[in-house]
């Protein structure tokens, strides 16, 4: 009798990211709520402070990571109601795969969802409140990765937990704001350094901070997670 | 002052500490669980009477005796209520933290009693010292709120730990509400730091913060008597909250009929756990 290996962590989170891509492309119904909500954010911001586009402009980093984090509640708060329609959950918790595998391929899918949402919506950032981007794309674009991974994996954390509690389209932004005020911080910063240029060199200690933070996270829904799901 | 008297004063002070922590671990032992015999109303009564009459001497020590402050003159004086009232709230939330990790690593009613004793009675201190740093501020820094980093950082932790004792309430099963919370008090407290540093860097206008090595002796005798009281309500306060956390677990399981019956996760008309 051939017996049953346990399947790798790294081919189990490939094999679930795929999944869970495939799932988003297919239906699609995030990808256009999220985009549409975020562009909707964009405008108002422009309309809460009046046409005064120097003001706009300064500020444009930190109306750029708002529009994230308001869309992330939505991104994240999905992630996991896909798994309960069919109880899909209990299924992905008995496979022979390792339950953090679930975590890593969640997070990461939640990251690759909202680094696409800020790869469209820094165009019509730039558009909209008339910045440039001092920089170049290259820190632009790394600055975008390191915030949404921050916003990711706590988020992955608490939407599993938030998912099965009651007044949960609540609980999620209530647990997860407050916890990511220092990336949103060093997202919103790192930003308005890359578009405004950075003759402080300040650049490098604020993405740094990001990095300790994803870090820190990361391990610790590494960590957590399978608890958080076990039954 | 001497350096005599100083010394006598440091493990005095020490000791006077240990003592207050012993006694409500071991009242947290005997008298907390719903089943206990034990009659420990002198002892309550007594620590209730010392926290009191602390706090009465430590208010005519602060408000009268100590000497002013050479740059701040009185306003300084809230140093008193709000030192210790911050110390407090540290204290819980580490203890917090212990209870988080312990429970994740060996589940036990215990610790998940104490977990949200303690979050919600390091909130209560947190806030009070929340509001007199504000209320200090307005004659020293001209506003009530300052984005000061620690300011700024001690609003972000409240603000945390009542998502975290939101978390407690919205969850019916007794054992997911353990674990859940348990993680988000670990991720809450690995939070700390990190919300420190980030506003740190923004802009910094707080003093140093105050211990007894760092002011005047007579001001440290002010301190610790007020810091005496403030443990001593700290341990009164998390006993008392401890305790109704065993009596609601107890009730919880003992009488699931009696939950509401809208209570349980049955959203989606597919959940079947019931608390």
């Amino acid at each position: 009798m051939r017996r049953s290996r346990p399947i790798s962590l790294l081919k189990a989170v490939v094999v679930l990211l795929g999944k869970d891509l495939l799932i988003e492309w297919r239906t699609r119904a995030r990808l256009n709520a999220l985009i549409f909500f975020s562009l909707a954010t964009l405008l108002l911001f422009s309309f809460a402070v009046g046409p005064d586009t120097k003001l706009l402009a300064r500020n444009a980093g930190g109306y750029l990571w708002l529009a994230l984090l308001f869309a992330s509640v939505l991104a994240l708060g999905e992630s996991f109601r896909v798994e309960q329609e069919n109880l899909t959950l209990d299924g992905l918790r008995m496979a022979p795969a390792d339950a953090r595998a679930i975590f890593l391929s969640k997070a990461l899918g939640n990251t690759v969802l909202l680094v696409g949402l800020g790869a469209l919506l820094i165009p019509v950032m730039i558009a909209l409140y008339g910045v440039k981007v001092t920089l170049g794309a290259g820190p632009m674009l790394g600055i975008l990765a390191l915030g949404c991974m921050a916003v990711a994996a706590p988020g992955t954390v608490y939407s599993a937990i938030a998912n099965n509690a009651r007044a949960r389209d609540v609980l999620l932004p209530l647990m997860l704001f407050p916890l990511i005020i220092p990336a949103l911080l060093a997202a919103a910063k790192a930003t308005t350094l890359v578009l405004q240029g950075d003759p402080m060199n300040q650049l490098g200690s604020w993405s740094g901070l990001l990095i300790g933070f994803n870090l820190i996270y990361w391990g610790l829904g590494f960590v957590l997670f399978p608890r958080v799901i076990e039954d | 002052m001497s350096g005599l008297m100083n010394a006598v004063l440091q493990y005095g002070s020490a000791a006077a500490a240990l003592v207050v922590v012993g006694l409500g671990i071991r009242l947290g032992r005997k008298w907390a669980p719903v089943d206990s015999q034990m009659d420990a109303r002198p002892m309550l009564v007594g620590m209730s009477v010392a926290a009191l009459v602390l706090l009465a001497v430590g208010g005519w020590l602060g408000l009268v005796w100590s000497p002013q402050d050479r740059e701040m003159g009185d306003v300084y004086r809230i140093i008193y209520v709000h030192v210790p009232a911050m110390w407090m709230a540290m204290l819980t939330l580490v203890l917090n933290f212990a209870c988080c990790v312990s429970y994740l690593l060996k589940a036990n009613w215990k610790t998940d009693a104490l977990a949200e004793a303690s979050a919600e009675v390091g909130l209560l201190f947190g806030g009070f010292g929340l509001v007199l740093g504000a209320i200090w501020g307005r004659p020293t820094w001209g506003v009530y709120w300052d984005w000061d980093p620690r300011l700024t950082a001690m609003a972000i932790m409240l603000v945390t730990y009542t998502a975290y004792m939101a978390l407690r309430r919205f969850v019916e099963d007794p054992d997911k509400r353990a674990v859940w919370s348990s993680v988000v008090g670990i991720i809450s407290f690995a939070n700390l730091p990190i919300v420190w540093f980030s506003v740190k860097w923004w802009r910094s206008l707080h003093q140093v913060q105050s211990t007894p090595k760092t002011v005047d002796p007579e001001m440290a005798l002010s301190l610790r008597v007020n810091a005496w009281a403030f443990l001593i309500l700290l341990t009164l306060f998390l006993l008392h909250r401890y305790r109704i956390a065993l009596a609601t677990r107890e009730a919880e399981v003992a009488l699931p009929d009696a939950l509401p019956p809208d209570a349980p996760a049955s959203r989606d008309g597919n959940s079947t756990e019931v608390a």
